[in-house]
């Protein structure tokens, strides 16, 4: 397939899947093309809600997000979700399995999904994260789902590409909420007791409801619980987020999250470019060693070096 | 001599071993100790732990007399196509000697869709019979009498479906059901962990389960009603003790939700069964068939309360392991074959299904099926493997790999009671991924030559492909297809029309067994597939759980 | 540079999937991106999955002896959907005799049973152009 930015911004406008798939992989891995993709595209972005779903493993939500999913449709809403795993920090591989629950969506042609492996910190997830939801907004998506497991820092650092967030737990997994990683409670928008068919859905109701107004200044923050198989939890899912948009767009939450992603995203587009300036600049030297090599070993900012440096 | 005696002895027998391994180092084996003496065994107390054949805790065997009464049932699986091409194999296998039939079905039938349906495409007769609908059974048997052989049916979401029809073949030729005798495997749970032919959720599929308990034990009480089966767990990369674990985890799972149903557990455990592999390292085999017998006695005595021996004995069927056959120098699998058939044997089993050589590559042929029916008979009747009951009880090895797969496994079966249940433990991903783990270990040791498979990482040659493979006819898709519509064509329509909407209420009335339900179904000639539709649509379809 | 994505995949009705997650564990070990599909695939979905994941690789593996017909199938589906050139690969209990008939249709390679994982992880190293930066 043709790479040339002009045919992929054309192929995503007029909304041709397999562009849009190869666009992903452009600005996935930085490849030629991707900036000038993104500064033709972003003027084009601004129409989807985009929803972070998030939880510790085993919450269930993979199935949260299809029965989600299978809700949204019914209100004939394009999709796109992007679901992010772990990667191995020592191979870099990753194994991506979110597709397995997500099947009944695959023949439909109003859902797109994405996998993506997180890659380490070094990546620049939340920024790819970022740009690929720009791409698929631009596409015409009406919601944009964001998934990601809420084991680390990075999970919890793409949420905030979100305009929303939900935090979906389960009873039985970590039956203690202070044992749950810090960082995932506080970025949450709405609580999703999964899995309420089970004992101590009721416990870890009730526990939640009590941390928030605990800890919380924004006690409207809603507990639902739900059960994946049952279509009517949905129904009320969707309303009840439904309200919380209504309230983010009143309050001009929303506007502020959206130019929070703003910021964070050039400041994470500096840094890039920056650590790429950085990498050239050893290279231009000769490589590390032979920099280590003109400080004698030691790790300090000799005054030739700086010099150096700045050429 | 005591057996401070023996340990000190031992001590400078193995100081003495000592310099000689200086010299001349050990071989890497997967086996920790060199040597078992009677301080290995010495907590084990003869008659609560091992006792007499035929007796409680079963260790050496569930009937009195073993083989020198009976031999075990030699019963090969087998099912090609079409109806009528598997009912001429049944019948050479019977005129071979075999003594029991034994039913593969093509993947669309264990799954439940007509050969019509465009996601049956590729896949009808390929691994199994195509049956459609009772019209396909009929041929199937045709001129076997039902009540004369026993036949077991490797069926596990529809398995009340083909039960029915079973019964409907009888009835037809004149048996009642209660002549019938055989099994249906109706073993959902493995089918999650490990086999992949699932249907429906857990909880409509174990009400399946348990309707047909209740039904069974009335009307077809010579009915072996399920077979709940390590195979495919191993086969799927388990090891031994995991094997036996799960496998008696999801037994524990299906007398509790028997007994939750109102069951009296003495009705209907008599008639459970079990499934196992029979792998290539002999003698841990036939410490795990030993050890599987005694947790699970101990379990129903103990848990379970059964007052019935039947309700103890673990009666278990065999199939050699399939994954250990290699695609290379395929004579060799004759010779692994042969050993696991010696496990089997030694480990007391009921019946036995010996893999043919062939099976790496295709289905096997006629001439080799008949080889492996052969090495049955050969260690039947030339060994003298059968003559003695349970000849290996009393080795320090084997009493202690017994003992060490017992420890094993049931710290297995303890998690997984803590976890909620067998049911729980799949749902929440945990038996899939100790089964992938150890899968993976297996590969890892294979590909680093640390274990070693003849003709694969080790004495390979270079050979010509193998020749006179079994080729599927690939019109038996077209048949079935002609067929069906031919049935839809000269049925009772209507009469199907209110069978099955009479299946749909019952299906939603837990109250209701929906076995009496489903056969009058299978008499209209509803298909497979009409009747599993309607079942989708109210019970609907299991998520698979996928950790890798 | 770009990672290698590849689709795991398992066309037809097999539920026999040691082979195919012992694969996509040994890909990912060897840096691979492995997206995992389950079981019960049909050739229709993988070809729209490995569209939506702009796959260098297909993998699959099947045991149940439709190779013939679904393997071609889904080589066949990716070519309408202008992904006639990824690479397609195949696996399973599948006879020496088919393999001819499976390469002429567009199947890469066959890897029958006892073949290291290995084998697969070269083989993809080297038929997969990873030079686009």
């Amino acid at each position: 397939m043709k790479n040339n930015p002009e045919f992929i911004i054309n192929g995503i406008l007029s909304g041709d899947r397999a562009v849009l798939a190869r666009g992903i992989t452009i600005v996935e891995n930085s490849l030629y093309g991707a900036e000038e993709i993104i500064s033709k595209i972003e003027e084009k972005t601004g129409h989807a809600f985009i929803l972070g779903i998030t939880g510790p493993p085993g919450a269930g939500k993979s199935t949260f997000t299809s029965s989600f999913v299978t809700e949204l449709r019914k209100q004939n809403l394009k999709i796109g979700i992007i679901a992010v795993d772990p990667s191995s920090p020592f191979t870099g591989g990753a194994v991506l399995g979110d597709r397995i629950r997500m099947r009944v969506h695959t023949k439909d042609e109003n859902v797109f999904m994405r996998s993506l492996g997180s890659r380490g910190a070094l990546g620049g997830l939340s920024l790819k994260t970022s740009r690929i939801v720009s791409l698929m907004d631009a596409f015409g998506m009406d919601v944009i789902i964001v998934e990601t497991v809420g084991v680390g820092q990075s999970e919890t650092e793409i949420s905030k590409t979100a305009d929303m967030t939900a935090v979906i737990l389960a009873p039985g997994f970590g039956d203690d909420i202070q044992a749950l990683k810090a960082g995932i409670l506080e970025i949450a928008d709405i609580f999703i007791v999964n899995k309420s068919d089970l004992a101590g859905a009721d416990k870890l109701e009730l526990e939640l409801k009590q941390t928030l107004k605990l800890n919380y200044t924004d006690t409207s923050i809603p507990v639902i619980k739900c059960c994946s198989t049952r279509d009517d939890d949905f129904a009320n899912i969707y309303s009840e987020i439904k309200k919380r948009v209504d309230y983010f767009k009143q309050e001009k939450i929303l506007d502020e999250r959206r130019l929070n992603r703003k910021r964070r995203d050039i400041y994470d587009l500096i840094k890039s470019e920056i650590e790429r300036i950085t990498e050239e600049k050893i290279t231009k030297l000769g490589g590390i060693d032979s920099i280590l090599n003109m400080t004698d070993g030691k790790v300090y900012l000799t005054e030739e070096l700086k010099n150096l440096i700045k050429m | 001599m005591s057996i401070e005696d023996i340990k000190q002895q031992q001590e400078k027998w193995e100081n003495s071993v000592q310099k000689t391994l200086e010299k001349h180092p050990e071989r890497k084996t997967f086996e920790e100790k060199r040597l078992y003496t009677p301080t290995d065994i010495e907590n084990l107390d003869y008659i609560e732990d091992i006792g007499f054949p035929g007796e409680y805790p079963y260790t050496r065997g569930v009937q009195p007399t073993m083989y020198r009464g009976r031999l075990w049932t030699m019963r090969q699986y087998a099912g090609f196509a079409t109806a009528e091409e598997s009912n001429k194999r049944y019948k050479y296998l019977l005129e071979q000697g075999q003594t029991g039939l034994s039913c593969a079905f093509d993947l669309p039938t264990q799954i439940g869709y007509d050969s019509d349906d465009p996601i049956s495409e590729g896949e009808v007769g390929k691994v199994g019979v195509a049956i459609d609908s009772l019209r396909d059974m009929e041929i199937l048997f045709d001129g076997i009498d039902l009540s004369k052989v026993s036949t077991s049916m490797t069926i596990n979401a529809p398995a009340s479906v083909l039960l029915a029809m079973y019964i409907a073949v009888a009835e037809k030729q004149g048996n009642p059901s209660t002549s019938l005798s055989g099994t249906i495997q109706n073993d959902i749970l493995k089918e999650y962990a490990a086999r992949g032919t699932y249907i429906f959720p857990p909880k409509p599929s174990m009400r399946l389960i348990t309707d047909i308990f209740a039904y069974c034990s009335k009307n077809v009480p010579l009915w072996n009603t399920i077979s709940i089966s390590g195979y495919h767990i191993r086969e799927a990369g388990s090891t031994a003790s995991q094997e036996i674990a799960f496998t008696i985890a999801d037994g524990i799972a299906y007398v509790k939700a028997a007994i939750k149903a109102g069951l009296d557990v003495d009705t209907f455990a008599g008639r459970l069964s079990f499934f196992w592999n029979a792998h290539n390292n002999v003698l841990e085999e036939v410490g795990k068939f030993r050890a599987a017998r005694r947790i699970w006695a101990r379990i129903m005595k103990e848990k379970f309360n059964a007052k019935s021996s039947k309700s103890m004995k673990l009666r278990f069927h065999t199939q050699t392991a399939g994954s250990m056959l290699t695609a290379q120098q395929p004579d060799n699998n004759i010779v692994r074959v042969t050993l696991q058939t010696v496990a089997a044997v030694l480990g007391g089993t009921q019946s036995l299904h010996t893999n043919s050589r062939d099976e790496a590559l295709a289905l096997p042929t006629e001439e080799s099926v008949r080889t492996a029916l052969r090495t049955q008979q050969i260690v039947a009747y030339e060994s003298g493997l059968a003559d003695v009951i349970d000849p290996l009880a009393g080795s320090y090895y084997v009493e202690a790999i017994t003992d060490k797969i017992e420890k094993e496994a049931l710290e297995y079966i303890d998690k997984i009671e803590k976890m909620g249940g067998a049911v729980e433990a799949i749902e929440a991903g945990y038996i899939q991924k100790e089964i992938q783990d150890s899968a993976y270990k297996w590969q890892k040791e294979v590909e680093n030559n640390d274990r070693i498979i003849v003709g694969v990482n080790k004495f390979q040659i270079e050979e010509p492909p193998v020749k006179n493979l079994l080729r599927i006819d690939a019109s038996a898709g077209e048949l079935q297809k002609e067929k069906l519509a031919k049935l839809r064509a000269e049925r009772d329509n209507e009469a199907v029309k209110i069978s099955l909407e009479e299946l749909r209420s019952a299906c939603s009335d837990e109250n209701v067994n929906l076995m009496p339900v489903i056969l009058k179904c299978v008499k209209t000639y509803a298909t497979l597939g009409e009747i599993c539709r309607v079942m989708r649509d109210v019970f609907g379809e299991y998520e698979p759980h996928t950790n890798i | 540079m770009k990672k290698i994505k590849v689709i795991v995949a398992k066309p037809g009705l097999d539920g026999h999937d040691r082979g195919a997650k012992v694969i996509a564990r040994a890909l990912r070990d060897a840096g691979f991106e492995v997206i995992y599909t389950g079981i019960r695939q049909t050739p229709e979905d993988i070809a729209i999955i490995a569209q939506e994941e702009d796959a260098d690789v297909i993998a699959m593996s099947l045991l149940s002896g439709a190779h013939n017909t679904l393997f071609p199938k889904v080589v066949e589906l990716l070519k309408e959907k202008g992904l006639g050139d990824r690479l397609v690969v195949g696996g399973g209990v599948i006879p020496e005799s088919d393999i001819p008939f499976l390469k002429e249709k567009g199947v890469k390679a066959i890897f029958t049973p006892g073949s290291k994982t290995e084998e697969l992880i070269n083989f993809i190293k080297e038929n997969v152009k990873c030079d686009e930066e």
